[in-house]
């Protein structure tokens, strides 16, 4: 026969053990610990008020990052905005920009180009696109191979010798950022040009950009411009709802951009 | 149990330690779990250097000042001063070595990036003085005219 203490004591010890969740019990490793809080994150930030649409972003990244100049893939690329009192939207992106926006025309593409009169447009504006280096990337989670990567610092790389080509990740990522190298026969995408700023540089992009529209900076730093700006103003991002947490943050972004 | 069964389950096993075998001499040493964990950070560590050392093909404009201070002295204090030098002249890489001499881009078509009149109210570009690319002496380069160091209408 159990006595009653012993049976409330063996049941106490029971409860608390059964309580503890297994989670609880795993040997935490400190230095992934260290890496959900490190000293840098890089961040982008898109003023598209000051966007002009020149395109030399563009440019200044083909080059840079040995994209073929005319092959129809880009890194980055700058989409025009024309929103029209009547509530019709029209957006277009020639070349991804690559000659900047010259003509009034929208290019639509199989209904040709379209004439809007300056009467008719209630808002019209540019939106630089790029890689949002997100916190958890679709693209990175759907690869196969362990080619593509998040480094601790925030940027995403694929590794061109261990990538094989299947295109997971040019699927899985929301915001079509991807795509593949014509030449490297591997998937390609912006870096925030990771030789650039690892040794202290700027990106091509934003060094190219001659009103200010583009910057990098780094989030964990509370002096940087960038990181001042996420922190006080007014920002948003692209695509929220797919829970990527994307870091290119935009001022003056609009419900008709995606 | 048989000699039927047993033979093909000893090619099976021996493939199993074939492929782990291979596996070993096959992936690299610093392939792994890095710091993003699992889900996000399964690479070959060696290869965040690889594209560290990726080669810069763009310098700045303080890069060309050093040698070409004659124009930049102008060119920083007009209304040009923030456009990169490389945005016309194309990028340095190791300019004055390789290449010598940088391709300019003097055509109509760089210019009009900026300069061709479009009715955007709500961006930056509405504050750019600008013209209609057809009517606005067309065949001509805006160099002809305009010096793109110094594009003050006032000293045309």
């Amino acid at each position: 026969m159990m006595k009653r203490r012993d049976f409330i004591k063996q049941t106490a010890v029971f409860v608390t053990g059964a309580a503890l969740s297994s989670s609880a019990l795993v040997m935490l490793d400190p230095k992934e610990l260290l890496a959900q809080r490190p000293e840098l994150r890089w961040g982008f930030l898109v003023d598209t008020h000051k966007c002009v649409g020149c395109g030399f972003c563009v440019k200044a990244c083909k080059i840079e990052n040995d994209i073929p100049i005319e092959a129809n893939v880009t890194r980055t690329w700058v989409e025009r905005y024309v929103l029209k009192k009547n509530g019709e939207v029209l957006a277009d992106s020639p070349k991804a920009a690559l000659n900047g926006f010259t003509s009034e025309l929208i290019d639509q593409n199989a209904s040709g180009l379209k004439e809007v009169d300056a009467d008719e447009i209630a808002q019209a504006f540019f939106v630089p696109k790029l890689c949002n280096q997100c916190e958890t990337p679709a693209c990175v989670q759907v690869c196969p191979v362990g080619a593509t990567y998040q480094t601790a610092d925030g940027i995403v790389l694929i590794d061109r010798k261990w990538c094989i080509g299947c295109g997971y990740c040019v699927m899985g990522c929301p915001y079509g950022v991807r795509f593949f190298h014509p030449v490297e026969h591997v998937a390609d995408k912006c870096n925030f040009c990771y030789h650039r700023i690892s040794q202290g540089g700027n990106t091509a992009c934003a060094q190219a950009c001659p009103f200010g529209a583009r910057k990098i900076g780094n989030l964990r730093d509370p002096n940087d411009p960038v990181a001042k700006t996420v922190l006080r103003d007014r920002v948003g991002v692209l695509r929220d709802e797919y829970g990527t947490k994307p870091q290119v943050f935009y001022l003056g972004l609009s419900k008709e951009v995606h | 149990m048989k000699n039927h069964i047993w033979r093909p389950l000893y090619v099976v096993a021996a493939i199993v330690v074939l492929i782990l075998v291979f596996r070993i001499f096959y992936v690299p040493e610093d392939f792994g779990i890095q710091e993003r964990g699992y889900t996000f950070g399964f690479h070959r560590l060696g290869n965040e250097q690889e594209w560290k050392e990726f080669p810069a093909k763009y310098r700045d404009s303080s890069y060309c000042q050093d040698c070409h201070y004659d124009v930049t002295e102008v060119f920083t204090v007009s209304q040009h001063a923030m456009i990169q030098c490389e945005s016309c002249h194309g990028a340095a890489f190791d300019h004055p070595e390789n290449p010598e001499k940088l391709p300019i881009d003097r055509s109509r078509e760089l210019c009009l990036r900026c300069h061709s009149q479009l009715y955007t109210p709500s961006s930056g570009r509405s504050n750019i003085p600008g013209i209609n690319p057809s009517e606005h002496n067309v065949g001509i380069e805006c160099s002809a005219c305009h010096n793109p160091h110094n594009p003050s209408l006032e000293e045309m």
